[in-house]
């Protein structure tokens, strides 16, 4: 009696104990700590707490371990996860105009109430190798000195939207009518021409790379638009929840945010006067481009909102929000790798067929023309 | 008043899943009568099979509408505490419906038949009727049947199957309902047609 | 150090729910399905769960069997018509560790058949459920990438452009070159993506006794064809709808009518044909049929002699 070979269970198991092996790496080399990857890759975990849709530095940063630092493989560990956390109701809106500010810049004043605060940034690093970071134990935090705590910051750091729209400059942001809940797209089926809510949702765990090559898609001509960064901010601002059965704010803690506002030009129409219009960019802990990607794609999103022609992919909500979330693109590509013998063979059958045929075909027709060459 | 609420499930895992398999074998076999709810204590006014389908079902994301009665009973503070649900007094707003099989109102294009786009999102319609069996005979097809079925059950006002095929005419759109009495349930969803009353 | 521990319930219950999905997810999951088989063919919208497999790997009958299950049921995962591929295997320890799941192999014991890509061979019976896994359930999406207007060719019944496509087809190549995800018309209404099984499948969808249910989790749809229900692949009447046929029988059991694999031997353009149904394989083999190549099989590993 014969029976078939299976190897498939046995095959699995020693893929887990080898993919273990490959993540340890060389073992004379100390294990990394989750607090070390929290604290030294912060916005390693900036992006998986993204794209995994869930605050969570210690998670992110256990996810990034498990995951050999794969970005998208980790997003899709907090993911995973979040989907089984139980729901306790909803925060209030947070108030990123009263965000605790680390950096604050606007392109579109050279001043302004509370200044330009540049913070920690690579913007004006140049980008030659620090060798001394070879060595585990040496550079001191602050090598140049500076101590930003000894500078306090201006209470008062007005989001620079809301002063072009104190003047009536800039697109107002009203809330839908009703003021609804917002959609959660964790839950329920998306259905197109997706509301504002869906769409920022969406950008806000979609792929960075993805949204940094839309954002630059609108900037070189695929969308039209003129944007000018009116702000970025980024800082620490607190959650508030209110208990069914409390019925007051209690507060739940702090969450560091990064928040981009970018003015476009807009010429107006009949009805409403020239003004400028808002793409909104927020995103959890510092991840600027992330911010600033998305809210160049929300401005061209809002096309059709402004009557516009969306010719242009980043204009398009359905192209942006199915082709945005990089755990299902990363799923549906490398799903490719799954056996799909049965459909080739299906294929391979009708190639042959189709070619067999036509060689008898053009056998026939030969033998039906004899010596028409001479 | 005191309402007092009776339980809801004993063991909400797999009681709801015999249940949803039973109702699932009623929608896809229309006319063969499942058993839902063996040994079920329903609050007054719901039979047990149509308690514990909408406790298999509803939940705050379905709204249910009641015969009034029925609403500011038990069995209305019942569905509130064990389900979520909000009691909706518009018919054609409700995902899930109970109604008794002899009152004239509401009527069954009362409710929700889906939209052309999304035929999905129509109200499921719990008819409570005197029995399943014993009645005049209608005989059914469509899919889910092999050939044709007969059903006979008992306690329809006049005009429920032809408000049925009128419903069955709006094929894709239209509600689907399932009949209901003591533990057990009979499904006839929109694509049932009825061929014939005797 | 981190302070996250899976959260506890009373006495040390398992962190997960039966068949992992919590409640609310399955009654959510549980209306979408009673829908689909109200309207058969008609691909319903549901809320689908991020699941710890990849997208794209069967999240979508996952999510369906998990719905679905119960403690009577013997489930049957198959892939490319075997249970021993990696991804049926990866799946059916998904719900022995997650549901306690009793699984068999044997196609006639499963009461819940989890497929991707086939449909076995022996004739389904009353009371089965096939769960489909389906990676685009739209039929349409080729002619027409956006979701806003094919919802709208469904809800209109405008199926023009598939005729057209398919008839493009056959002249340039003189027949419709579709041989798998081949496009059905159910109950006479919708257009239908069958998922990628090959067309050699599409008859045994047609009034079976079997309810079939779809599962598509990155695209977020569900629908479903109840037993007894008409299935009709989409063809002409001067190019009526044909499935595949081999010249050989299956090398291992003999078998002239089931779907065939084909297995590359060497370099030199050998090759042998068997069975993608491995259940239906094994089977004939017990049954005493032999194929031409089935004592050379052992050799190639592809069976093994056993002891007995």
């Amino acid at each position: 009696m014969y029976v078939a070979v299976k190897g498939g269970e046995a095959a699995i198991l020693a893929t887990h104990d080898l993919v273990a092996e490959a993540r340890r790496g060389n073992e004379a080399v100390p294990e990394l700590a989750v607090a070390q990857i929290r604290e030294q890759m912060g916005l390693a975990c900036a992006r998986v707490m993204n794209e995994g849709s869930l605050y969570d530095p210690d998670l992110a940063a256990l996810a990034l371990k498990q995951s050999q630092g794969d970005a998208i493989e980790a997003a899709f560990l907090m993911r995973a996860y979040r989907t089984t956390l139980p729901r306790f109701g909803s925060s209030e809106p947070v108030d990123t105009a009263k965000m605790a500010i680390r950096r604050r810049v606007s392109a579109t004043f050279k001043d302004l109430p509370g200044g330009q605060v540049l913070g920690p940034t690579y913007d004006y690093t140049h980008r030659l190798f620090d060798f001394a970071l070879m060595d585990e134990a040496s550079a001191p935090a602050a090598p140049n000195g500076a101590r930003p705590s000894a500078q306090p910051l201006d209470a008062s750091m007005p989001r620079v939207p809301d002063i072009l729209g104190a003047e009536g400059l800039m697109e107002p942001e009203t809330p839908p009518e009703g003021d609804p809940r917002p959609f959660d797209l964790t839950r329920e089926p998306v259905s197109f021409p997706a509301d504002r809510d869906v769409r920022l949702q969406a950008m806000a765990r979609g792929d960075e790379g993805f949204m940094l090559g839309l954002g630059y898609s609108v900037q070189r001509g695929y969308g039209h638009s003129h944007p000018f960064v009116g702000e970025v901010r980024v800082g620490e601002v607190s959650v508030e929840f209110v208990p069914e059965e409390l019925g007051f704010a209690v507060d739940l803690g702090e969450i560091t945010l990064t928040e981009c506002q970018m003015v476009n030009q807009f010429a107006g129409s009949k009805d409403v006067p020239p003004q400028f219009t808002r793409g909104y960019g927020l995103c959890f802990g510092h991840s600027e481009r992330k911010a600033m990607s998305m809210s160049l794609v929300d401005r061209a999103l809002k096309a059709r909102d402004f009557g516009e022609a969306t010719e242009y992919p980043a204009q398009q909500d359905e192209f942006v929000l199915y082709h945005s979330d990089n755990v299902e693109a990363a799923g549906f590509v490398e799903h490719l790798k799954l056996p799909h013998y049965v459909d080739f063979q299906g294929e391979l059958e009708l190639i042959r067929r189709i070619r067999k045929e036509r060689e008898e075909r053009l056998a026939r027709e030969t033998q039906a023309l004899p010596e028409a060459a001479e | 008043m005191q309402v007092t609420i009776s339980p809801g499930f004993s063991d909400p895992v797999f009681q709801s899943q015999a249940a949803f398999r039973a109702l699932l074998n009623a929608l896809a076999e229309p006319g063969l009568v499942q058993q839902v709810a063996p040994g079920f204590a329903a609050p007054e006014g719901l039979e047990p099979a149509t308690a514990i389908a909408l406790l298999t079902l509803a939940d705050y994301e379905t709204p249910i509408w009641l015969p009034p009665a029925l609403r500011d009973g038990p069995a209305g503070a019942w569905l509130r505490f064990h389900c979520g649900a909000a009691l909706v007094d518009e018919p054609a707003q409700a995902s899930f419906a109970v109604i008794d099989g002899m009152t004239s109102s509401p009527l069954l294009a009362d409710f929700n038949p889906g939209t052309d786009q999304f035929p999905d999102r129509s109200t499921t319609v719990l008819v409570q009727c005197a029995a399943l069996g014993g009645g005049d005979s209608v005989t059914l097809s469509g899919p889910g049947i092999a050939g044709s079925r007969e059903i006979a059950p008992t306690g329809l006002r006049p005009g429920f199957w032809a408000e049925l095929t009128e419903n069955a005419e709006l094929y894709p759109l239209g509600i689907d309902v399932i009949l209901s009495h003591g533990e057990a349930v009979i499904g006839l969803p929109r694509s049932t047609q009825i061929v014939e009353t005797r | 150090m981190t302070i996250h521990q899976s959260i506890p319930g009373e006495d040390a219950k398992p962190a997960y729910n039966y068949a992992y999905l919590d409640e609310q997810t399955k009654r959510m999951i549980r209306r979408a399905l009673l829908k689909a088989v109200a309207v058969p063919g008609y691909q319903v919208p549901f809320g689908s769960r991020e699941m710890p497999l990849a997208r794209g790997w069967g999240t979508g009958g996952i999510q369906i069997t998990a719905a679905i299950i119960g403690p009577d049921d013997k489930l049957k995962v198959i892939d490319q018509g075997a249970d021993d591929t990696t991804n049926a295997v990866s799946i059916r320890r998904f719900f022995e560790r997650t549901a306690d799941a009793t699984t068999t192999e044997a196609t006639e014991e499963a009461t819940i058949i989890q497929t991707r890509h086939r449909i076995p061979e022996a004739p389904l019976t009353t009371g089965q459920i096939m769960v489909y896994q389906v990676p685009q359930p739209e039929p349409l999406r080729k002619l027409e990438p956006r979701e806003l207007e094919t919802r709208k060719m469904h809800a209109w019944a405008e199926y023009g452009l598939m005729q057209v496509k398919l008839y493009e087809n056959i002249a340039r190549f003189g027949e419709v070159t579709t041989t798998y995800d081949y496009p059905v018309s159910v109950n006479g209404r919708y257009v239908m993506a069958p998922s990628p099984i090959p067309k050699f499948d599409n008859p045994k969808m047609h009034m079976s006794p079997a309810l079939q249910l779809f599962g598509a989790g990155r695209e977020k749809r569900i629908y479903a064809v109840p037993p007894h229900t008409s299935v009709k692949s989409l063809d002409f009447d001067d190019h009526p709808f044909r499935i595949q046929s081999w010249t050989e029988p299956c090398g291992l059991c003999g078998a002239k009518d089931s779907y065939l694999d084909e297995v590359v031997l060497d370099d030199l353009g050998n090759r042998m044909f068997v069975c993608s149904d491995s259940h239906h394989c094994e089977t004939r083999r017990d049954q005493g049929h032999r194929g031409p190549m089935l004592g050379d099989a052992s050799t190639l590993h592809l069976v093994d002699e056993a002891k007995s």
